[in-house]
């Protein structure tokens, strides 16, 4: 399978990058690591005018600390970087197990945490940790950096808050101490696309009730979201299984649930249940 | 568009579209046929190769977006003979068709890099990416555990 023809543009700075954007609009793509892209360019479910390969710009990969509890991460930083650093695994280590089970080797060492964002896939695991921690997603555009979060991010199917001439060049982790966390999946393959798949940052209390909690949640529908009402139902409450359990299910509770061949709407809710209630009780033991 | 890349240790350059797929670059235009297409999708790894020291899928990224990179085949894997993992491939049977051996072993070269002694578990686990449609994928951990005690017995 071959591409449709486009023009090909591989600037060494970001402004030259946001220039063409500006030039190209919607017929512009954003290459980052190509792991979604290539493929669609492939299958022609993309077939962008111009493409605009962020691979040369030297300064959009890395992971720091910013002196004010957070956590920067650049854009074009990949899922194998995030899996070994050190940094990631100390200070926000649902970043690094969410990263561990996104594709297989070979996507994570190609694939980017930004170029999983902005592409927005509604199945995306990324996605889910990022609304998980509440974290805050830079975009670059012609004039002017803004903040969006990440609640604000994720708009529908392949469909972010990010305008044609912006191009999202970092996110912000807020550092969060005594936290526990996991990422946990459904899919058919662990290399798959999550039917389901929840991400929990808790905080508990000395006795052991949620002191605190972020949710992210993603493959259930057209884009991956935070359950802000069941974050709220859990909070104060003791987390035995029983007590998960009685909330779990409302997860889904107003939203268009998916169905297609590997799991029905109603399973696919019923999994995303069993799985916030599995993925709290491994933020628990973690 | 120029694109020039080294790959097992000798410089290719060649004008080239942009669509053009690395794994195509590769094959076409370095005549390194050892590097499969299989799925083309992405999924199944035949098309594994070592993109400056890890393992990436070719076919899921433009020879463009290579320039500058250094690539390791299966044809550079070694230049002296087999390389300890394909005797160990053919000594325990790691393959059928041989459509996903190359990639299969590239994953398993890279992997007994940085885990000479790796489990059964942590094989599999690095063989994720990587398809096998004989299903011989108890053969080819076999073989990947055997060239594990091959190299360390042979302090490589």
């Amino acid at each position: 399978m071959i591409p449709s023809k486009f023009d090909y543009y591989s600037p060494a700075t970001l402004q030259e990058a946001l220039s063409l954007l500006s030039e190209y609009g919607d017929d512009a793509k954003v290459l980052a690591g190509g792991q979604s892209l290539v493929s669609l360019l492939k299958l022609r479910l993309a077939s962008p005018r111009c493409l605009v390969d962020l691979g040369s710009i030297g300064n959009l990969s890395y992971i720091h600390e910013d002196g004010a509890d957070n956590l920067l991460i650049g854009a074009m930083t990949r899922y194998a970087e995030i899996a070994e650093s050190k940094l990631i695994a100390e200070k926000c280590p649902l970043l690094r197990q969410t990263a561990l089970v996104v594709g297989d080797v070979q996507v994570r060492n190609r694939g980017t945490l930004g170029g999983s964002l902005a592409h927005a896939d509604p199945a995306g695991d990324m996605p889910a940790a990022i609304l998980a921690l509440k974290a805050d997603l830079k975009a670059t555009g012609p004039k002017r950096d803004r903040w969006i979060k990440s609640e604000d991010f994720f708009l529908g199917m392949y469909a972010t808050a990010l305008e044609a001439n912006e191009i999202l060049t970092e996110v912000r982790v807020p550092v969060l101490n005594d936290r526990q966390s996991a990422y946990l999946k459904a899919a058919r393959r662990p290399s798959d696309f999550a039917m389901v798949g929840i991400a929990v940052c808790l905080k508990r209390a000395k006795n052991g009730t949620c002191e605190d909690v972020g949710l992210g949640v993603t493959g259930i529908t057209d884009k991956p979201y935070r359950p802000q009402h069941v974050e709220a139902k859990l909070r104060g409450q003791k987390l035995d299984p029983a007590a998960i359990g009685a909330v779990a299910q409302s997860i889904t509770e107003g939203i268009d649930v998916n169905g297609n061949i590997h799991a029905s709407p109603e399973f696919r809710a019923h999994l995303a249940g069993v799985y916030l209630s599995r993925a709290i009780q491994a933020a628990i033991g973690s | 568009m120029q694109v020039k890349v080294k790959i097992n240790g000798k410089e290719y350059q060649d004008d080239v579209e942009p669509r053009m797929l690395l794994v195509h670059f590769i094959r076409e235009k370095a005549r390194l046929t050892g590097t499969h297409i299989g799925c083309d999708t992405g999924n199944c790894g035949a098309c594994t190769v070592l993109f400056n020291g890890r393992t990436i899928k070719s076919c899921l990224m433009l020879a463009v977006q290579a320039n500058g990179a250094e690539i390791m085949t299966i044809e550079g894997l070694s230049t002296n003979g087999l390389h300890p993992i394909q005797d160990a491939f053919l000594e325990k049977f790691g393959f059928q068709c041989g459509y996903c051996t190359s990639g299969m072993i590239l994953s398993a070269y890279v992997l007994l890099q940085s885990n000479p002694q790796p489990t059964d578990h942590e094989i599999r686990e690095a063989l994720e990416g990587n398809l096998c449609m004989c299903t011989g994928y108890q053969q080819i951990v076999e073989s990947i555990s055997y060239a594990a005690t091959k190299m360390k017995e042979a302090g490589k």
